[in-house]
This record gives structure tokens, C-alpha cells and sequence, in this order.
């Protein structure tokens, strides 16, 4: 029996001991670092960073190895640790319009000012498995230098159409932002405290979300306006100072999404917007989140509520965190002994009169 | 993963003070308000939701240094993910604690109430995976809440009639909803409806926390708790219809442990505290070595 009286204890020791031995594998085989992690598994670390709240490579590469590559467990580690972090200040918002870009692409416009550039995209590959890489060769040919254009130099697409007044504006939100890790979630969201659950989302569930809009659950006629990849200053006010200082750079993914709206009761025909913003190189999810973002804004915007599940801000919010849905999900391992046997009396009492009443019908 | 948290690495159980306080703020108004769900902004731990991350903020923001802390899970001390928090307060608090339930003076449960009938000088901290009772019934946060403030609880009164339409009994056996001092419907956890009566007029502080669903509710001492029922109709705790076979307890509420496979049973004490301390005392039952 696994919960034996006083065995509990003994039982979390081992189990914690095999653990570390099955992390590690086969000691003959050379034990990865955490920087072969935030080096080689990037797109991994970015991930653990957008979900976890938190930018951090090394963290988010040492989260990686210590959960054996479960990714929602390594996004669990970070979620944990940010807790114990204190909270210092605010940066000011971030200026991704002089992001300096290793990526950008407008699907929208066949050429435009600061030109398409594809950046390091698995778009145009061949899935073909490289059987190079197993033989672990060597270092790839540096790329050939692209002329990118400087940080600063690529205007956005969403404000050419905005100068024709196509696209509606970009609404202002409340100057301070509410905060979802520090507030609990409270319905009805506005769209800055849903577009930050976005954020921090599962992937997966985001990807599925915006792929029944495309399917026609709610559809909303997405366009990738713009989906931008590269590095941002981060800056904040330091009061002594009285001025702003930088304090670092983070690299986020952008996607700005044009939907075609051919207006409501309440808006005139122009087109709308989604907006996806993620920590990391995340094109799925960026993009992902712009189209659950725009069809959140329904009510807004005077659409219909076609009862479609990514209309359905409640639905998304509540169920769109993996910790809370992982934890929850896996809870049901831990003993339920109590309630089950509670459970079993009271179906054994009514099988018992269900018996019964069948006997008794059969003698009459 | 396998590393232990020391006290020095973080504050005295774990949460910073500022989060503390504002917990116990979501605490007071609870108690201040019997049975109402208090939104609060539970913090991620370093055990998964639905491990009791509620139970633990809560426990953390009441705990003092002086402070002797019981942890049970299914009644019983030995249970894992007891063994887990008990542990983890010990290497963050470096609190005294005991399995004890008449020397404990914070209580951390799940699913169960102790047998042993509690003091005003002690605390009982629930674990709670849904806190909302009228959930099942009704998905949407907005609307219960709604239905709370306007106690319209008809909804819930229907589906219980409904039950004894069916089968000729309410058919909720843990989990089973309960009108606090004639106003809040409060859900008391997935605690066996053997342990409701237990809730009422309780001289110890009870405490409710739902780290995933971000709430915190309160029954304050001696509180009138009610199980919902019908006049024809009324609540009646229930258990297995046996005595323990290891202390002879025929009022405990009971597990029902499998030793072979050709449907062999027994049906010992679920809070193994009482069962032991009966045991000490001499009481005797069929099975006991």
C-alpha cells in the first residue's frame, strides 16, 4: 500500500533518489550543461521563459534539465521560483517599434519600407531529418550578413493602413495595467489583462484556441499584418535619477494580425486588429494569441457571440494556464480514498433498494 | 525537484511578509463574513495546484514561531503529500509539529475532520480544489457569483430534490453543500458528509483556502452550519456500518481496506490519530495485533 502507515516518508525519499538517477541516465554518456541548453534548445528555453512569467535563459535552461526536458514542468520551476522574487518596480513600456530585428514579415504587402526579412525561420526548410547533426560535425557555416535594416527603421504595417484610417486604432488602455500575478483574475477582463493571460498561456491550448477560429468557430479573417523577432531595450524610471536607464534587452516575437471586419451595428466597415506579444522567438504562439485576442473582442466590436469557445473569455482565461490545468489534472493521483469510500456506501445502498424493488416487482 | 527547501534561503514559511499580509486581509474579511468566497491573489508554490496550494498560503500567513502544526491528508499524518507539507513547514517555519490532533495549534486537512473534537485555541486549515458550491451547476464565475449576492440557491435545491426523485436519496456523499448562519451556500471541501455536522458550532477557527481558484472563505468559532436538506427529507451523516477492527470504534468514519483478492476487507479508523490514541487507551478491535 502506498500511503502504509508510517512508510509515506521513506517511500518520497526513494522515489525522489531514483528520480535524480533516471535525470541523469546513463553515466557513461556525457552530462549536458546548462549552457549547451540555453545555446542549443533556444527555442525551448524561450518557451519556459514566455510560460513562466520570467526572462531568464540560464534559469530557464537549468528549469529544462532538472525537469528532464518536461517543459511544463521546467515552466512549473520558474512559475515557483518567481514567487519568491521580489518586486522591485516596473520597466517602462517596451518600444517594440525600434525593436532591432533578426525577422520580419508582412504577409500583407509584397514589399514594404525596412523590407521582408525571413531572419533564422524553419519556414522554408525540407523536413528532412539531418542525419549530419547525429554525426554531431562540426560548427555551420556562418550565414551570409543580410542588409538589415537598422533598429528604428522599420515603421509598422498596421500604421500605414492606420494614415488611410482602414484600420481602426489602436485603443488606449489604462496607463498602469492590472496585473494578473498579483490580482486575482476578476471577470469581465479588459483586453490588457486578457491579452497578458495570453502571454503566459499554454502553447498549445492557445494554438488549438486559434485554430478553431480558422476552422470557423468564430472566424475572424486573420491576416499576419506584421510578425516581428528581435531584441528590445528594457528601461525604467529610477526616481532618484528622475530620468529612465536601460537594463537590459530581451528578445520578444510581435505579431500584429489585420482582420477583415465589414462592420457592425455599432462600427463602421475598416479592418481590426489582433495583437500577439510573447518573451522569446514564438511565432506560433505570437501568432496564436493575436487571433484568440481578436475574437475575445466581439463584444467590443458588436459582433455576434456565436457561442464559440474562443469567444468565451471566461472559458479561455480560466482554463488557459498550464500549472493551474497540470496541477489540477494530475491531482486526482493523490488519494481519494475518503470521498471514494463515502462513494462506494452510498452506491451500495442504492443497489441494495434497486435490488429490491426489482425482487419484490418479480414476485408480484 | 529533490532539493529541500532551507529556512535560511527564504522567509519564515516561505512567503514574503507582503504577501502574508495580504492573505491574512483576505482571512479577516472572511471571517468577518461567514461562508462569503474572498477573491485573493494566491501566489504559485512549490507544489503543484490541487496539492494543496490554497491549504499552504493559508497556513503560512497563520503560522507563528511558536506554533505546533498537524498536516493530514485523508485523515491520516502518514498519507505522502502529508508527509510533503508537513516537511516542507518544517525546513521553512522550523515548526514544532506533532500527529497529534489535542496537541496540534494549526491543523492542515484534507478531505477530512478530526475526530477528536477541536479547541478555540486551535486553527483547522481545509485544502480546497473547488470552492464554489454551486459550480457543477452553474460554470460561469460571473453568474455564481451573482447567484451568491441574491442567494438564489433554487438551483441547487432542485437538483437535490432531484436526487431523491431518482434514487430516493440526495446523492452527494462528500462535498455536500451547507447554508452558513442562514445566508452563504458554502462548499466544506470534499470532506465525507459523516464529518458536516463537525463544521457547526466548532469552538476552533476553520479556515478555507483555494490556491488555484484563488479563494479564501472562513467559518469563524461556533458558527451555525447547516447541511441542506428537506423536511421529509433530512441530512443524515453517514459511514460504513462496521466497527473498526483495530480500536473497536463504531462512531469514527471508516476506510475500507482491500487484503486479498477474493473480496476480504477491513474497515479501520480513516484518522489514524484517534485510532491509535483509542488504542493506547486499551480499546480493542477484531483485528488488532
Amino acid at each position: 500500500m502506498y500511503v502504509a502507515v508510517k512508510g509515506g516518508e521513506r517511500a518520497i525519499e526513494n522515489a525522489h533518489a531514483w528520480l535524480a538517477e533516471d535525470r541523469r541516465g546513463d553515466p557513461s554518456v556525457a552530462e549536458v550543461s546548462v549552457a549547451q541548453i540555453r545555446e542549443q534548445m533556444t527555442l525551448a528555453v524561450h518557451r519556459v521563459m514566455a510560460e513562466g512569467s520570467l526572462y531568464d535563459p540560464d534559469l530557464a535552461a537549468l528549469a529544462i534539465k532538472q525537469s528532464r526536458g518536461d517543459l511544463i514542468e521546467a515552466i512549473f520551476l520558474i512559475r515557483a521560483y518567481r514567487t519568491t522574487l521580489p518586486r522591485f518596480g516596473a520597466s517602462r513600456p517596451v518600444e517594440t517599434g525600434a525593436m532591432d530585428c533578426d525577422r520580419r514579415i508582412s504577409a500583407t504587402f509584397k514589399d514594404l519600407p525596412g523590407g521582408q526579412v525571413l531572419g533564422p525561420t524553419f519556414d522554408y526548410t525540407h523536413r528532412l531529418l539531418d542525419f549530419r547533426l547525429a554525426a554531431e560535425g562540426g560548427t555551420p557555416e556562418s550565414a551570409v550578413s543580410q542588409q538589415v535594416a537598422a533598429a528604428g527603421q522599420m515603421p509598422r504595417v498596421s500604421d500605414f493602413l492606420n494614415r488611410e484610417g482602414l484600420i481602426e486604432p489602436a485603443g488606449e488602455g489604462e496607463a498602469t495595467p492590472p496585473d494578473l500575478t498579483r490580482e486575482p483574475l476578476a471577470m469581465p477582463a479588459d483586453r490588457a489583462l486578457r491579452l497578458q493571460a495570453l502571454a503566459r498561456a499554454d502553447e498549445g491550448f492557445t494554438l488549438s484556441l486559434a485554430y478553431s477560429t480558422q476552422r470557423g468557430y468564430a472566424r475572424n479573417h486573420a491576416f499576419v499584418g506584421e510578425l516581428r523577432i528581435g531584441r528590445v531595450a528594457v528601461e525604467m524610471d529610477i526616481p532618484e535619477l528622475g530620468f529612465a536607464i536601460g537594463i537590459g534587452e530581451i528578445t520578444l516575437t510581435e505579431c500584429e494580425t489585420v482582420n477583415q471586419f465589414t462592420g457592425s451595428r455599432t462600427e463602421p466597415p475598416q479592418f481590426t486588429r489582433g495583437y500577439g506579444l510573447v518573451f522569446g522567438q514564438s511565432e506560433r504562439k505570437a501568432i496564436s494569441m493575436a487571433l484568440v485576442d481578436r475574437a475575445l473582442r466581439w463584444e467590443e466590436l458588436g459582433e455576434d457571440n456565436e457561442g464559440a469557445p474562443a469567444q468565451d473569455a471566461e472559458f479561455v482565461l480560466y482554463h488557459a494556464d498550464n500549472i493551474q490545468a497540470t496541477g489540477f489534472l494530475e491531482h486526482i493521483k493523490l488519494p481519494h480514498y475518503v470521498d471514494f469510500q463515502s462513494e462506494l456506501e452510498l452506491i451500495r445502498r442504492l443497489r441494495a433498494e434497486a435490488m429490491q424493488a426489482t425482487r419484490q416487482e418479480a414476485a408480484e | 525537484m529533490t532539493g529541500t527547501v532551507q529556512q535560511a534561503d527564504y522567509n519564515f514559511a516561505y512567503l514574503d511578509e507582503q504577501t502574508k499580509r495580504m492573505i491574512r486581509r483576505a482571512l479577516l474579511k472572511a471571517l468577518a463574513v461567514p461562508g462569503y468566497q474572498v477573491p485573493f491573489a494566491s501566489r504559485e508554490m512549490p507544489m503543484p495546484y490541487g496539492w494543496g496550494t490554497g491549504g499552504v498560503q493559508v497556513t503560512a500567513s497563520v503560522l507563528t514561531p511558536q506554533d505546533r502544526l498537524k498536516v493530514i491528508d485523508q485523515g491520516a499524518d502518514d498519507t505522502t503529500n502529508a508527509v510533503s507539507i508537513r516537511r516542507f513547514f518544517e525546513a521553512t517555519a522550523g515548526v514544532a509539529t506533532t500527529t497529534r490532533t489535542a496537541e496540534a495549534t494549526v491543523i492542515q486537512t484534507r478531505h477530512r475532520i478530526p475526530e477528536t473534537p477541536l479547541r478555540d485555541d486551535q486553527i483547522l486549515v481545509y485544502q480546497v480544489p473547488i470552492p464554489e458550491p454551486l459550480r457543477f451547476l452553474e460554470p460561469r464565475e460571473s453568474e455564481t457569483r451573482k447567484m451568491h449576492a441574491l442567494q438564489e440557491y433554487g438551483l441547487m435545491h432542485v437538483k437535490l430534490y432531484e436526487d431523491i426523485a431518482r434514487h430516493g436519496h440526495i446523492a452527494t456523499s462528500y462535498a455536500y453543500p451547507v447554508k452558513v448562519e442562514g445566508h452563504y451556500v458554502m462548499d466544506p471541501s470534499p470532506i465525507p458528509k459523516f464529518d458536516n455536522p463537525k463544521l457547526s458550532d466548532c469552538p476552533a477557527i476553520q479556515l478555507f483556502g483555494a490556491g488555484r481558484e484563488q479563494r479564501i472563505y472562513a467559518l469563524p468559532p461556533h458558527t451555525k452550519v447547516v447541511s441542506l436538506d428537506f423536511e421529509d427529507h433530512p441530512f443524515e451523516a453517514s459511514r460504513a456500518d462496521h466497527p473498526c477492527s483495530l480500536c473497536g470504534a463504531t462512531d469514527t468514519y471508516l476506510d475500507e481496506v482491500i487484503t486479498d483478492d477474493a473480496g476480504g476487507r477491513m474497515f479501520i479508523c480513516s484518522d489514524t490519530d484517534h485510532c491509535e490514541a483509542r488504542r493506547a487507551r486499551g480499546h480493542r478491535g477484531k483485528d488488532a495485533a
